[in-house]
């Protein structure tokens, strides 16, 4: 038995998408998170970075945003601005996962 | 009775204001110094203080200060403008100069040589005083339908006074909508139709007449289109004219698709080298198309590192609008929508920029 494992163990896996929230301060530094300790902390970290520059991107535009959201095919990011950094909440769009209604009242 | 100039500083931060107060106390003149954080202050002291001089900020929240400097430039022709602004950019200074402002001055600039920025408020002052009781100044490089779409979309009440050589016209606006027009001997839809085929002249606002009667029945978007066709229909197939009137259909047919749809503005943006944003409903349209861009490539980026799929849209909101950035071929769209629309805006965004492109 495991022989499956010692076929296909060595090739690389579908990468998990991120689930939970962080919490960045203004230099991209994660301050909080609940996302899964298994999930890279470098890809967090470059999902900080981008959104803040993104939101900081839309200041210089003069059109500053307090929210901002990514809508991937299979992941909704949405970031809250507070005071330079941002509350991310990462969900991925799963078949068993409501999707959540982008439309609001 | 106070006779001395008033100058009126319009700057979001305050510490500047105070600072600027200060350095404005030691002008020769001694002129009155007003300050104000937002636009809507500004205009209002502008319109009760008789104010000789505006110096305005451009980067402001709500109100940015091209959008002010183009609402005064319409609303006080007679009044004095300087920018004072951290903005290097070379842009914003033609754009600045570009909407008749008298000087664009650097805020860096303005503290190391502030005698020489003295020395230059006190010319302008001197002008104003020579300048006030003869002409007009108005606004450059803007057709008479962008001054209308203008007047209609900040939902002016004004009566505007256009003259060409020796004709002269009039349109009565009310809350943004037009209430009545007078040309070449006619009145109403008609006066309007034959006003929009001249094509160059001088206007100025005068006041409202809010009890003025009521001739026009259509919507001013209406009357565009109707004119715009009746242009198309009466210049000969083959001239230069054809081409712009018909450029001009199309831009009409645009601004209504978006007004049917209740958007604010509608903004397309090639790839970098590959041509100029188009705008419909924004004035920032250089800062806000740089913006789409960065966006669309950041996230296009993000999403591939995170294989999270492809980029459906991008969506952001603050107190005055949301806006909707997706793309169409090879073109980001960023549609802005006011903060009480309705719907599924990825939605309607998307019918928008598809009828846009169409």
């Amino acid at each position: 038995m495991g022989f499956l494992k010692k076929l296909f163990g060595g090739l690389a896996a579908v990468q998990q998408l991120p689930v939970g929230t962080i919490t960045v301060d203004r230099n991209a530094r994660i301050i909080a998170s609940t996302v899964s300790s298994g999930y890279p902390r470098n890809l967090l970290q470059i999902i900080a970075r981008d959104i803040l520059e993104l939101l900081h991107e839309a200041r210089v535009a003069q059109m500053p945003l307090a929210e901002i959201s990514l809508h991937f095919g299979s992941l909704l990011i949405t970031a809250r601005e507070l005071r330079g950094g941002a509350i991310i909440f990462l969900l991925p769009q799963t078949a068993l996962l409501p999707t959540p209604n982008t439309s609001r009242p | 009775m106070d006779k001395r100039n008033k100058i009126l500083i319009l700057d979001d931060d305050t510490d500047w204001l105070a600072l600027c107060r200060d350095l404005l106390g030691t002008l020769a003149s001694r002129p009155e110094i007003f300050t104000a954080n937002n636009a809507r202050r500004a205009l209002a002291l502008i319109e009760t203080e008789k104010i000789r001089l505006l110096i305005c900020d451009l980067k402001m929240p709500r109100i940015d200060g091209l959008q002010m400097l183009a609402i005064v430039r319409r609303r006080f022709p007679e009044l004095r403008t300087v920018v004072l602004s951290g903005l290097e950019d070379e842009e914003f200074r033609s754009r600045a100069y570009a909407l008749g402002v008298d000087l664009f001055w650097l805020k860096t600039e303005m503290q190391r040589s502030s005698k020489l920025f003295n020395e230059c408020l006190e010319s302008l002052l001197g002008q104003a005083d020579r300048d006030l009781d003869s002409g007009f100044r108005g606004i450059q490089s803007k057709s008479l339908m962008d001054i209308i779409q203008m007047e209609c979309l900040s939902r002016s009440s004004t009566v505007l006074r256009i003259s060409r050589g020796p004709l002269v016209a009039k349109l009565w606006l009310l809350d943004g909508e037009l209430v009545d027009a007078e040309a070449e001997g006619a009145r109403g839809e008609v006066a309007f139709q034959r006003l929009l085929a001249w094509k160059s002249g001088t206007f100025e606002n005068l006041p409202a007449e809010p009890k003025h009667e009521r001739t026009i029945q259509k919507s001013v978007n209406a009357l565009l289109l109707e004119s715009a066709q009746s242009i198309d229909e009466n210049a000969n197939p083959a001239g230069p004219d054809s081409v712009e009137s018909a450029s001009h259909r199309k831009m009409i047919w645009k601004l209504s698709q978006l007004t049917r749809e209740g958007a604010d503005f509608i903004l397309a943006t090639p790839p970098e080298g590959q041509g100029e944003p188009e705008a419909i409903g924004t004035q920032s349209v250089a800062s806000i198309a740089h913006w789409s861009r960065r966006a669309d490539e950041i996230a296009h980026r993000l999403g591939d590192k995170l294989e999270a799929g492809p980029l459906a849209h991008i969506s952001g909101q603050n107190l005055e609008r949301r806006v909707l950035l997706l793309s169409r071929g090879d073109k980001a769209f960023l549609v802005g929508w006011p903060t009480d629309a309705t719907g599924n805006l990825p939605e309607k965004s998307r019918k928008l920029v598809a009828s846009w492109d169409s």
